[in-house]
C-alpha cells in the first residue's frame, strides 16, 4: 500500500517546475556517503490484504479477554465498553485532530476536554484537572516533581510500598533527576505503615503519597498521614482509581492537595497495557504550577462562550530550559474516551459499576471460604483481593487449562479483580479450579 | 454555542443497566466501614444515549482532522491515517488483552513488539530500540535519562549541561532541565544551521550532550552533521537526535549513520498514527550499541521461536511509563510499515520533500521565505510583505480557516520573526497544493486590498478570535453547577 497521492507524470511535473530532473536531486545537501546505498534492508510492502491477514494472524496468537473470562487486575481492568463509546472515538474529526492550538476551528475538541477536566473535578472534588497526562504512573512522577518544585528545593517524598511497584520503579527512574528523592516505607499486612510513614516526614519532606485503593486492592486510612505532611506544609498527594470513586470518600475528603490517577477503567480497552490516561487534579492553588494542557473558558470577540488552551506560560514552549515538565503530547483521545464512558453509564451507572464490582469480589471471598481458601490480608477491600495459594504461577495455569486468565502472580497469592463483566457462574468456576483438589 | 453535557442533565434519563448479578447485595455501608465511604455529591450527568450521542456528534463536527482537509502545521507531520490500521488495533486479539497475561499467551503482540524494535533500528540506523515512551517528549526524557546515566556509570560526574540549538523544539531544553541538566543554546548561523563556531566555543567536557533536530525545524538539512558529531564526539559528549522532522530524510538517510548515539522517533507523525486531538502519540527510544544497557526495560527478545520481555538490564534507566508503551498505537504504526516496505518508506519521504519545495517554490512571489533553498520536509515563510499593510501571520493564519484550511504552525521557530512552518506531507496531491497555493495568493491580494478584512478573520469559523487574556487572568476550568457563565 501506499499512502501517496500523486503518480509519477504528476511527479515529474512538479520536480519539472522546480527545474529538477529526479526525485533524487532533492537530497544533493546530504553528503552521499551519508544516503543509504541499498535501501532500507526491509520486505517489500503488502497490498491491505495481506496485511489484513499478517495482523489478524498476529493478534489471533494472543488470549484475549474476549473469549476467555480474566480475573487480572493490578492497575489495569476490564470494565465493559458501550458500544456507542466505541463508534463514536472513530469521529475522524477527533482521532485525526492535533492538539487544538488555533481554537476557532477546534471548539469542539476544546469543550471535550472541558468537560473532561470537570469530570475528573466532580470524581475527585478537586478544582482544576488538567487534559490528561500519559498514564497514572507517569502521572505520579509528574506530581512528585512538582510537590519538589512547589516545595522550593525540598526533594522528598514519602510512599508506601503498597502503592503499585510500577509506580514506585517509575518515580524511581525520574528522580535520576537529582531533583527528587524518594523514601519507601515498607507497609505492613497489606497496608501502609502509618508509623513508619509517619516517621518518615519531617521538616524537608515536600510530599507524601496514597493509593486508594492500594496495589492488592485495599483500602488505605489516609487521615493520619495527610495530617502530618500537612503540618509540615508539604503536599498530600493521593493515587486513587476513579470507578471507586463513585462509592469511597473523595481525594478532597481525604484532604489531598493533588490527586493522579490511572484512567484507564474509564473507556479506554485494555490493550496490552497503553495507551491509557493519566489524570491529574489539584486545590486551586496549585491550577498555575501543575503540567499539562489545560482548556478554559472564555468568550469570543462578539461575546459567545468559547474555549481555548490556557495558563500557558506553564508549559514548554514559553519557558522552554526553566519548564518544570516537558510534557507536550498527552492522551486527548482516551481523555475524550473518558468523558464519554461516565456520559453513557451516567452518576447511578457508575454507582451501579462500582457496586456490582465490590459486591462480586464480596462473593468470591465468601465462595473461597466455603473451599477452605482465604485471603492473605484481613483488611476491607474494593474489588480486588490477594488469595492465598501455595503456588500462585501453578494455579494461573490450571486456571488457564480450564479455560480461565487468573490473577496477578504476588509471592504467595493470586492478586484476583472483579469487574461488572464477571458473572456468577464464571467466579463459581473459578473458585471450582483453585479450590479443587 | 452548544449546550454543556452537564447543561443537558435530565436525572433518570439515563438508561444504561447490568445484567441481573445474581449474587447477594447489600448495602454498600454494611459492607464498607464507613470511613472509607463517600459523602460528597458526585453531579455526573444524566443524559439519554440518544442525546449522548448527538452531543458528541456535534463537538466532532466542531472539530477539524487530517480527514477534512488540507493541515499543514510544520513539525507536526499530519500525514493520512489509514485507516485499516484503525481496524487492527481493535481486534479484540490486541485490543482485549491484559499486560500482565502469561508471556506464552501474547506471543503475537510479542512478535510485533520484536519486530517493531528491529525496523525501527534498521529506518533509524540505531542498535536497538525501547517502545516504552508514551510520546515524542517522553521519548526525550528518556534519552536524555540515558544520556545521564551513561555518564553517571562513566562516574563522569561533571558533565552538567546539554546543549540545544536556538532553532530547536521547545521540549528539548525542557526534557534536559526536567532531567536536571543546565541548558546552553548554541546559536544558529545565518543559513539557519548550527554555528560550528559558536558550538566549539561552547563546548567543553561539562557538557553531556548536544540534542538536535535533522532536518531543523527551519526545514533545512544540518549539512556540517558530521562534523558537529564530531566536535561533541571529541568532546567526551553524546548526540541526540530529536525524531521528530524524521519523515524528511525517511529511506534515503539515516541518523545512526550521522553519528548520533541516541534517538527518539515519534510514530505518530513519521509512521501515520493518528494524533487524537493531542495525544496519544508514542515515542519510542532507540541507541547505538555502547548504550544498549542503559535502555528503558523490558526490550523484547527472541530466544529461539518464543518472544520474552527482558527485565533483566542491570544499567537500564529502569521504567518512564506502567506496562510496555503504547501497545494500541505501536499496532498502527507496524501496520503501517508493513504496508509500505522499504521502497513505499523511501517514496514517502521523497514525496514529502517534493511536496514541500514544491510549495515553498509556488508561494515564494507572495510571501517572504526567510531561507529559500531547497528544503525537506517543511519550510519557513513569514509575513513580512504582508506587515506592510499591517497584517501580522496570526491573521493571515486565521483567514486560512475561513477558506477551509487548517493553518499551518505560526511563531515557531523562534528565530524567525512572524514564522509559518509549512509542512505539506507526502499525503497531499499537487492538486490539494494547488488550492493551498491559490488561497495563499487570494489573502496575499487581500492583505494588500483590503487588510482589515484579513485582520478581523475568521470570519466563517463557529466563533470569531477568543479572549484569551481573560482566560488566563481569571481562569475558568471546569463547569459549576449553579455558577452563570
Amino acid at each position: 500500500m501506499r499512502y501517496t497521492p500523486n503518480p509519477s507524470p504528476v511527479v515529474d511535473e512538479m520536480l519539472q517546475t522546480l527545474g529538477l530532473t529526479s526525485l533524487e536531486e532533492l537530497f544533493q545537501d546530504i553528503k552521499p556517503e551519508l544516503q543509504l546505498k541499498e535501501g532500507l534492508n526491509l520486505p517489500a510492502g503488502l497490498s491491505e490484504m495481506e496485511l489484513r491477514r499478517l495482523l489478524k494472524n498476529l493478534a489471533a496468537q494472543n488470549l484475549n479477554t474476549d473469549d476467555y473470562p480474566s480475573f487480572l487486575g493490578a492497575g489495569a481492568y476490564d470494565h465493559y465498553l458501550p458500544a456507542a463509546l466505541e463508534q463514536l472515538l472513530l469521529r475522524s474529526e477527533f482521532y485525526t485532530a492535533y492538539t487544538p492550538y488555533q481554537p476557532e476551528i477546534s471548539q469542539g475538541i476544546l469543550q471535550s476536554i472541558f468537560e473532561y477536566q470537570t469530570m475528573i473535578c466532580q470524581l475527585t472534588g478537586m478544582d482544576v484537572a488538567n487534559a490528561s497526562l500519559y498514564d497514572g504512573g507517569s502521572a505520579l512522577a509528574e506530581a512528585c516533581n512538582l510537590a519538589c518544585v512547589n516545595s522550593k528545593g525540598k526533594k522528598k517524598v514519602v510512599i508506601s510500598d503498597t502503592v503499585h511497584p510500577e509506580y514506585l520503579e517509575i518515580l524511581k527512574t525520574y528522580s535520576l533527576s537529582g531533583r527528587l528523592e524518594v523514601v519507601v516505607v515498607p507497609g505492613r499486612d497489606g497496608i501502609a505503615d502509618t508509623t513508619g510513614m509517619l516517621a518518615a516526614i519531617d521538616h524537608e519532606t515536600a510530599g507524601a503519597v496514597m493509593q486508594q485503593p492500594n496495589f492488592y486492592g485495599l483500602l488505605e486510612d489516609a487521615a493520619p498521614v495527610e495530617k502530618a505532611v500537612h503540618d509540615q506544609k508539604a503536599l498530600f498527594i493521593m493515587a486513587v482509581e476513579p470507578i471507586s470513586l463513585a462509592l469511597l470518600k473523595s481525594p478532597a475528603e481525604w484532604g489531598a492537595d493533588l490527586v493522579v490517577g490511572e484512567g484507564q477503567p474509564l473507556g479506554s480497552s485494555l490493550s496490552f497495557g497503553g495507551p491509557y490516561l493519566g489524570f491529574m487534579a489539584a486545590r486551586k492553588n496549585l491550577m498555575r504550577k501543575i503540567p499539562g494542557r489545560i482548556v478554559g473558558q472564555t468568550s469570543d470577540l462578539d461575546g459567545k462562550r468559547a474555549y481555548v488552551l490556557t495558563l500557558q506560560a506553564r508549559e514548554q514552549h514559553i519557558r522552554r530550559e526553566l519548564a518544570a515538565s516537558n510534557i507536550c503530547s498527552n492522551e486527548a483521545l482516551c481523555a475524550l474516551a473518558a468523558s464519554m464512558y461516565l456520559t453513557f453509564v451516567g452518576e447511578q451507572g457508575l454507582k451501579e459499576i462500582a457496586t456490582r464490582c465490590h459486591h462480586l469480589a464480596r462473593y468470591a471471598e465468601q465462595e473461597f471460604q466455603k473451599v477452605g481458601m482465604e485471603l492473605k490480608y484481613k483488611q476491607p477491600y474494593f474489588c480486588e483481593f490477594a488469595l492465598k495459594v501455595k503456588d500462585p504461577a501453578a494455579a494461573n495455569r490450571k486456571l488457564l487449562a480450564n479455560g480461565i486468565i487468573g490473577g496477578y502472580e504476588l509471592d504467595d497469592a493470586l492478586l484476583l479483580a472483579f469487574t461488572e463483566k464477571r458473572t456468577k457462574t464464571e467466579i463459581d468456576q473459578l473458585v471450582a479450579v483453585l479450590g479443587g483438589k | 454555542m452548544p449546550k454543556l453535557i452537564f447543561e443537558k442533565n435530565v436525572p433518570g434519563s439515563n438508561s444504561f443497566s447490568l445484567p441481573p448479578g445474581q449474587i447477594p447485595n447489600p448495602a454498600i455501608s454494611k459492607t464498607i466501614p464507613a470511613q472509607f465511604l463517600r459523602q460528597e455529591a458526585l453531579n455526573l450527568p444524566e443524559i439519554s444515549e440518544v442525546e449522548a450521542v448527538r452531543h458528541f456528534t456535534e463537538l466532532s463536527t466542531r472539530a477539524y482532522g487530517v480527514d477534512n482537509g488540507f493541515y499543514p502545521l510544520g513539525s507536526c507531520t499530519m500525514k493520512y491515517n489509514p485507516k485499516i490500521n484503525e481496524w487492527a488495533a481493535r481486534l479484540p486479539g490486541f485490543a482485549g488483552i491484559h499486560p500482565y497475561q502469561p508471556e506464552d499467551t501474547v506471543q503475537g503482540a510479542l512478535q510485533l513488539y520484536y519486530e517493531m524494535q528491529e525496523m525501527l533500528a534498521e529506518i533509524t540506523g540505531m542498535d536497538g530500540f525501547s517502545l516504552q515512551p508514551a510520546a515524542g517528549a517522553h521519548g526525550e526524557l528518556a534519552g536524555v535519562m540515558i544520556i545521564k546515566a551513561y555518564h553517571q556509570q562513566r562516574q563522569d560526574a561533571k558533565r552538567t549541561k546539554i546543549m540545544v540549538p536556538d532553532s530547536a523544539h521547545g521540549t528539548n531544553p525542557a526534557s534536559a532541565n526536567v532531567v536536571g541538566f543546565e541548558v546552553i543554546e548554541v546559536k544558529s548561523n545565518q543559513r539557519g544551521l548550527v554555528d560550528l563556531e559558536d558550538l566549539r566555543s561552547k563546548m567543553t567536557d561539562e557538557v553531556a550532550g548536544l540534542m538536535l533536530t535533522n532536518p531543523n525545524t527551519l526545514g533545512l538539512f544540518e549539512e556540517d552533521i558530521q562534523e558537529i558529531a564530531t566536535i561533541v564526539h571529541e568532546a567526551g559528549g553524546l548526540l541526540y537526535y530529536d525524531g521528530a522532522n524524521l519523515n524528511g530524510i525517511m529511506g534515503v538517510a539515516r541518523p545512526g549513520d550521522m553519528g548520533f548515539d541516541v534517538i527518539h522517533v515519534n510514530l505518530h507523525k513519521t509512521f501515520g498514527t493518528p494524533h487524537g486531538g493531542g495525544g496519544p502519540g508514542s515515542g519510542p527510544v532507540g541507541v547505538k550499541a555502547q548504550l544498549l544497557d542503559f535502555l528503558p526495560k523490558p526490550i523484547t527478545v527472541k530466544q529461539g521461536e518464543e518472544y520474552r520481555f527482558n527485565y533483566d538490564l542491570p544499567l537500564s534507566i529502569g521504567k518512564v511509563k506502567n506496562f510496555y508503551g503504547n501497545f494500541g498505537v505501536i499496532v498502527k504504526a507496524y501496520a503501517y510499515i508493513k504496508a509500505l516496505g522499504a521502497e513505499g518508506l523511501k517514496e514517502a519521504g521523497q514525496h514529502a520533500v517534493l511536496n514541500a519545495n514544491y510549495l515553498r517554490h509556488q508561494l515564494r512571489d507572495d510571501y517572504h521565505i526567510p531561507l529559500d533553498r531547497l528544503c525537506k520536509h517543511e519550510f519557513i515563510i513569514n509575513s513580512k510583505k504582508q506587515a506592510e499593510n499591517g497584517v501580522t501571520t496570526l491573521s493571515i493564519a486565521k483567514r486560512l480557516i475561513d477558506y477551509g484550511n487548517h493553518p499551518p504552525t505560526i511563531y515557531f521557530p523562534l528565530i524567525v520573526s512572524e514564522a509559518m512552518m509549512i509542512e505539506p506531507t507526502e499525503t497531499e496531491s499537487k492538486e490539494r497544493l494547488d488550492e493551498f497555493v491559490q488561497t495563499m495568493r487570494t489573502i496575499a491580494r487581500e492583505a494588500a486590498e483590503n487588510p482589515e478584512l484579513v485582520s478581523q478573520a475568521p470570519h466563517k469559523a463557529v466563533i470569531k478570535r477568543v479572549d484569551e487574556v481573560t482566560a488566563a487572568r481569571k481562569p475558568v476550568v471546569k463547569w459549576e453547577a449553579g455558577v452563570k457563565i
